[in-house]
């Protein structure tokens, strides 16, 4: 019987403190209760979550409080699918803008049986560091350090060293932009999923110059530029671009190159 | 006062054995000249000559933009090859004066003739040494027409003359004190016209007991001998630091926002105040300089006392290149301790250049960097007071608001110290460095945000 008792008296003690304490939170959830908009749990569902900080906010919920509060544009979040901003517009109301998918491209090929070691660097392990400390480790003066200084910024590990050279992998980028903000040398640009064809070196130099100091760098003689039927190719200095507006890609500025510095892709 | 030394600081070998005992050797070079337009703190200096003009010795061929800038002077007559970007000892790009170098050295009219300068007033001076193109040239280039114009002249109450020459292998300041301790002490007269309420020191480490005797004769000659005096030193690495060296004379301490104006004091190197006496009497630009080149693996150490704008191999090749057997593992632009390693040699000496270093494999051996062992010898080493080991461990995680706020670490000077201690061989100065011009970047963004 004692224990029966016993039992009891627990069991009582502990559902009377729970009823007070669940009615005492509840009070105190109303009592200090923060009004939120609304649609801010909305935008972030619909971003990716992945809280890379390409967009220059703190993770995906401090964008979407920006967004939902209007101190940033719907299309802040820079990998967005089309999908998800046309979500995040309606959800703000604004015009759902296009969606180009974009990935990271480094613009130096010259690894290391391309361009041959000047010193040897025995200091930090980053690009940045080597930069500064004035000599360039290769012979070319503008090409990849190569001490991966994005492969570590990368939130994606869709960048990777090899050969004496960054290369990213496509499928895995998603066209943040955070390698391009970190390098040095200023290598790695944001270009089109889509893109037929890009240059593959940043040697602002012609001809001999770059000739000296690496086997595949672009001479700047500008027969791609002539070639194109389209004129999507022009020159910026010594170093050919591309209007991807214009590009068909055709390819045939890869064919014409006599460096093979201009790649082509199959997507 | 008669404080010896500073806080902190470390005892390298000092390695003058190599050039100390080597005369200046008078070489006029051969080969092309380049003049960089940016050899100084603050704007670059803006060309006034074009490709094919003809200039002679002495000859402004860019003139200073503005009030912090400096003319750059042809050390050298000859025809303008080229306005182009040319490299540099730093490694970068800068756009350079070339000039094909006819060998003639014909000067301007009126240089060299020596003239009274007793009667100049101040601001006339001031007006000479800008012309001249005179800058500090003991590593900084800071002009010095600006460091002579403080904000409030009346409370300057000691020039130092900058003899103290710490880094290790460099001798140019060593050589000169001893040649031409006459030029200095007169130079130091000048300055001390400039600003009467102040003494002057000549500051010379004890390591170089030849120079300091020189200057003390030379002192004893001039007729302001009661306001001049030689400060010998104790020989420690960074006593040539602006900081050190004032904090050592005056017991005063500036932070690295102040000017050393700001701590009632104004620091020349030696040969900064040889060649403001050269400009006042002689009416000569700044056209040459003391350049050491001195290494272990060396044929013939040598102090040239030579053109600014000679190429370095040019000098290199002069005094004989490595000795038989031996072969140079690496090539510093200045000394051990703060100088730049160099790729290669064909770039120009510049005003504030005063060395190469050459040395060989044995010197260099690289020993593998190891986690910090927490010894805290940096701490002791960091003639500032900061502390290395805790600016590293921020550096390194990127957490520059406690590096630049908790840790002062923009206050560092990169004297290098603390990496010469480290046991664990941890490049200490690399992280700083980086941090120092990621936080300085970083300013630069949000100043052109607003």
């Amino acid at each position: 019987m004692d224990a029966f008792l016993a039992i009891l008296i627990a069991v009582v003690t502990v559902t009377v403190l729970g009823i007070l304490i669940g009615t005492a939170l509840v009070a105190a959830s109303n009592k200090y209760h923060v009004e939120t908009d609304p649609r801010e749990e909305k935008v972030r569902n619909n971003l990716p979550g992945n809280n890379c900080g390409a967009c220059g906010f703190a993770g995906c919920d401090a964008v979407a409080a920006a967004i939902a509060a209007g101190k940033a544009p719907a299309d802040a979040c820079p990998i967005c699918s089309q999908e998800a901003l046309d979500k995040i517009s309606e959800v703000m109301g604004v015009a759902a803008k296009e969606v180009i998918p974009m990935e990271a491209y480094v613009h130096c090929a010259g690894t290391c049986g391309h361009v041959s070691q000047k010193i040897n660097y025995v200091g930090i392990q980053d690009c940045r560091a080597a930069v500064l400390s004035g000599i360039s480790i290769w012979e070319c003066d503008y090409g990849c350090v190569g001490l991966g200084t994005c492969v570590k910024e990368c939130p994606y590990n869709a960048i990777s060293v090899k050969d004496g050279v960054a290369i990213v992998n496509s499928k895995r980028c998603v066209g943040c932009g955070k390698c391009a903000a970190v390098c040095p040398k200023g290598l790695i640009s944001l270009e089109r999923k889509d893109k037929k064809v890009a240059v593959r070196c940043s040697n602002p130099n012609k001809g001999t110059a770059v000739k000296n100091v690496c086997s595949v760098g672009c001479l700047g003689c500008s027969i791609c530029t002539k070639k194109c039927p389209t004129g999507a190719i022009y020159m910026n200095g010594n170093t050919p671009m591309i209007n991807y507006s214009k590009c068909i890609g055709c390819g045939t500025c890869a064919d014409v190159c006599p460096r093979g510095i201009i790649n082509r892709f199959d997507n | 006062m008669s404080r010896m030394t500073f806080k902190g600081g470390t005892h390298p070998n000092d390695q003058k054995q190599f050039a100390r005992d080597n005369a200046f050797v008078h070489y006029l070079p051969k080969g092309e000249m380049v003049f960089p337009i940016n050899q100084h703190i603050g704007k670059s200096a803006n060309p006034i000559v074009k490709k094919g003009d003809a200039v002679l010795a002495g000859q402004v061929i860019a003139e200073a933009d503005g009030f912090v800038s400096s003319n750059i002077i042809s050390s050298c007559s000859g025809t303008v090859k080229e306005v182009e970007l040319r490299q540099t000892a730093a490694g970068t790009m800068a756009m350079s004066i070339v000039i094909d170098n006819d060998g003639k050295y014909n000067q301007v009219d009126g240089i060299g003739k020596e003239t009274d300068y007793s009667k100049l007033s101040g601001s006339e001076i001031i007006s000479k040494v800008k012309a001249a193109g005179i800058v500090g040239l003991g590593g900084a280039g800071f002009p010095t027409h600006v460091k002579l114009s403080p904000k409030n002249p009346a409370g300057i109450h000691h020039i130092l003359a900058n003899g103290a020459e710490c880094e290790p292998f460099i001798t140019c300041d060593d050589r000169l004190m001893r040649e031409y301790s006459d030029d200095i002490v007169k130079g130091m007269e000048i300055l001390l016209t400039l600003f009467p309420t102040a003494e002057g020191d000549i500051v010379i480490e004890k390591n170089k007991p030849e120079a300091i005797e020189a200057m003390k004769k030379a002192c004893a000659a001039s007729p302001m001998s009661d306001k001049i005096k030689v400060y010998p030193v104790k020989t420690k690495y960074p006593q040539g630091g602006e900081r050190s060296i004032i904090s050592v004379v005056t017991g005063n301490h500036y932070k690295s926002t102040q000017l050393p104006a700001d701590a009632g004091c104004i620091v020349d190197n030696v040969s900064t105040i040889r060649a403001i006496y050269r400009a006042v009497a002689f009416n000569e630009p700044l056209m040459e300089k003391g350049f050491t080149i001195s290494g272990d693996c060396l044929k013939q150490p040598t102090n040239f006392f030579t053109r600014i704008g000679v190429s370095y191999q040019e000098l290199f090749d002069e005094c004989g290149g490595c000795a038989e057997g031996k072969e140079a593992a690496k090539l510093i632009s200045g000394g051990p301790m703060m100088g730049m390693a160099m790729a290669n040699l064909e770039v120009p000496v510049q005003k504030a250049h005063n060395a190469l270093t050459v040395l060989g494999v044995d010197e260099v051996a690289s020993v593998p960097t190891t986690a910090c062992l927490r010894c805290g010898r940096c701490n002791a080493a960091c003639p500032l007071g900061l502390i290395p080991q805790y600016m590293a461990d921020a550096a390194v995680r990127k957490d520059l608001a406690r590096y630049e706020n908790d840790l002062y670490g923009l206050e560092c000077i990169a004297c290098g110290s603390c990496t010469y201690v480290c046991p664990a061989k941890r490049p200490l100065v690399q992280y700083f460095k980086t941090a120092k011009a990621e936080i300085l970047l970083e300013r630069k963004k949000q100043q052109e945000a607003k």
